[in-house]
């Protein structure tokens, strides 16, 4: 597949995210493959800062900022009013982070897909608070040093299955991607776009802050959690059909630790223990989808 | 047509009329035959509208938020606990300056549980920059909830309609409801100011410095000024059409009068008939219903009250550590413009939806007149030992 997203730039150079920032490049994908008849809707998140201040915007759309948790209710509210407006030609958008995501924000995503809202709610996952500076959420994996799971209290719980809980709901379509597989992504977000209805794409966008890595390693590092199997790329179609768009060849999960300074004091044992997880998790996952 | 409706119908009428397009709620005792009666509306073609079933009030407010930046007309009605969830939003809407209206039902807040009236859920979001609207009938709260929409569109804030439950929610009186025409004609389409709009792309409700923040809030300010101006001129349209009128305090009988009282919501129509009572046996005694809270009539208030000896401000709502929030108000209206000022009591009473009955005013009446309670506390009324 070839595409030349560059034509069709909606994201301004001079936007304020951080150096290998992996929420700008997944933003660049997903409009520029959307297109300019998007209206988006930015709960609190990196995002409400890296698209600029008043009286400036980073982004060629539309946008509405929004509070934390409301990311699903104010998109709901939106198509409701263009819909009102006889507009069927804009495709409503939530941008929203793990946090507003899969946990201050999940009662409204979850009412939105109850009632099967039509629009594309997309959930940029950095594994932490990042805008507030690296606090832990439910998205942040096992094994993670936050500022708020400091020194041996580092993070000892797994990551929420927000795919899962999503796919109880029997979403339309929800689909996982990486930055670091732009085809793939290209193609979920155009499927995304083609079905009616409640949608999720769950992107993996590494942060070099706050996993402390050198901003260089910011596509390696999402190639990598694909590639350990620690975030396969799959869909689930309408709750129940599961897709494994990516098999990896048995690599180890812990090449993927060594690299951010989040794991540092990671022991063999704990990588041992990681891996059975991320095993375990592969397993059930290829079981949905076989 | 002159028909037997509830308070909370002639709500759902008046949101019928104003020809909104999307409504969002979440059902709380005691709005629940409003938005049941929207529901119904919208279900039968009588309105044509979206009705967003949503998972709480905080994604009510959040939908309707939605929608208006899209431009159309929007409503949510809430109470109590309801309200309380809203309040981030509350402050999102002001802020981005969306001419929301919402019907408000005061609920006392728990614990304990408690259904009945009280006003401390509304006045507890005083500095959310909402314009409020105290109703004291079912007429009322049909022909504020047209006249809100005129008003918030006027200034680009949202506006609040406040109705006592159950005496006032679930109370049914003869109410006139307007044909469309009529309605129509006082409340035209809505043009919006901005909207979001992929033929012209805005950004809304963005990271704001403080090289900006606090000259927004300052227009909202203005804007809030500016709202008594407009309720006086929509107020005059709307008699024109309809011949009904109601100011933002109501003055009953003050002309010589040497104590007032000075009541909000169906308080008032209780202290009419007390005032008329107190009058045939020679009392110089008057009443002054407060119906806008926000912005507070100062004005209006130290006009009334510049010539009267006593004030009795009853409120059913409670600041913790203040006092009686309306007698908080009045006293800070006084303060400076009338020299000397009347005498201001504050009495509390009716919480938690108590009957306040011609007795339980006739005991503040007789307190107030004898200066028997201080001015800087509140004096609780029927409290039981």
């Amino acid at each position: 597949m070839r595409e030349n997203l560059k034509e069709k730039e909606l994201v301004y150079s001079g936007h304020l995210a951080c150096a290998g920032c992996g929420a700008v490049i997944a933003m660049r994908f997903f409009l520029n493959t959307l297109g300019k008849d998007t209206v988006m809707v930015i709960p609190a998140c990196c995002w409400s800062i890296i698209a600029g201040p008043y009286p400036k915007s980073s982004l060629k759309i539309p946008v509405i900022h929004t509070a934390f948790e409301t990311g699903g209710a104010m998109a709901t509210g939106v198509r409701a009013g263009l819909d009102m407006k006889n507009d069927t030609k804009t495709t409503v958008v939530v941008w929203a982070g793990d946090g507003g995501t899969f946990d201050i924000g999940f009662q409204a995503l979850s009412g939105a897909v109850e009632r099967d809202e039509n629009f594309i709610y997309v959930c940029y996952d950095n594994e932490a608070y990042m805008n507030t500076g690296v606090q832990r959420s439910s998205s942040t994996p096992y094994g993670a040093w936050t500022t708020t799971t400091p020194g041996e209290d580092w993070k000892k719980l797994r990551k929420k299955n927000i795919m899962g809980v999503l796919a109880a709901h029997r979403i339309s379509y929800a689909a996982t991607a990486s930055i670091a597989y732009p085809e793939d992504l290209i193609y979920k977000i155009k499927k995304a776009k083609s079905i009616k209805g409640a949608r999720f794409l769950h992107i993996f966008a590494s942060c070099p802050t706050g996993w402390k890595m050198a901003s260089e390693l910011s596509v390696k590092i999402a190639r990598m959690a694909v590639q350990t199997n620690i975030f396969p790329l799959y869909e689930i179609e309408n709750g129940t059909k599961y897709s494994i768009n990516f098999k990896p060849k048995n690599y180890n999960v812990k090449e993927y630790f060594m690299l951010q300074g989040r794991f540092k004091h990671l022991k063999q044992e704990h990588f041992e223990k990681i891996q059975e997880m991320v095993d375990d998790d592969w397993r059930l996952l290829c079981k949905k989808a076989s | 047509m002159k028909r037997v409706l509830e308070g909370s119908h002639a709500a759902a009428e008046a949101v019928r009329l104003a020809r909104v397009k999307v409504i969002s709620a979440f059902p709380i005792t005691p709005q629940t035959h409003i938005v049941e009666k929207l529901s119904e509306f919208c279900s039968n073609g009588s309105m044509d509208a979206k009705f967003i079933k949503v998972e709480s009030e905080h994604s009510a407010l959040a939908a309707v938020i939605g929608s208006q930046s899209t431009g159309v007309r929007s409503f949510t009605a809430t109470s109590s606990q309801g309200l309380a969830l809203m309040h981030e939003l509350l402050h999102w809407t002001s802020g981005a300056r969306l001419p929301v209206v919402m019907v408000e039902v005061n609920r006392a807040l728990a614990p304990g549980w408690n259904i009945w009236t009280d006003q401390t859920d509304s006045l507890s979001q005083r500095d959310t920059g909402w314009i409020q609207l105290y109703c004291e009938t079912g007429q009322e709260v049909l022909d504020t909830t047209l006249m809100a929409y005129k008003l918030a569109e006027a200034v680009f804030l949202p506006v609040m309609v406040v109705l006592d439950a159950f005496f006032l929610s679930h109370t049914y009186e003869p109410v006139d409801v307007p044909e469309q025409e009529s309605a129509d004609k006082f409340l035209p389409d809505f043009e919006p100011a901005f909207s979001l709009d992929i033929r012209n792309a805005y950004t809304l409700n963005q990271l704001a410095t403080p090289d900006v923040y606090m000259e927004m809030r300052y227009d909202m300010h203005l804007a809030m000024e500016d709202a008594k101006n407009r309720m006086a001129d929509i107020e005059n349209e709307f008699s024109k059409i309809f011949g009904r009128k109601y100011l933002p305090v109501e003055p009953f009988r003050c002309d010589d009068a040497e104590t007032v009282f000075v009541t909000s919501g169906t308080i008032t129509s209780t202290c009419r008939q007390l005032v008329n009572d107190l009058r045939k046996k020679g009392e110089r005694v008057g009443l002054l219903k407060i119906k806008m809270f926000r912005p507070f009539p100062v004005k209006e208030v130290c006009n009334c009250l510049k010539n009267i000896k006593q004030v009795a401000v009853i409120d059913r709502n409670f600041s913790f550590g203040a006092g009686g929030i309306f007698a908080q108000e009045v006293r800070a209206a006084l303060y400076g413009f009338i020299n000397p000022a009347p005498c201001v009591m504050g009495f509390v009473c009716g919480l938690g939806g108590r009957d306040v009955t011609i007795e339980t005013l006739t005991t503040i009446y007789k307190k107030a007149k004898n200066r028997e309670a201080g001015q800087m506390e509140s004096v609780w009324i029927d409290l039981k030992k």
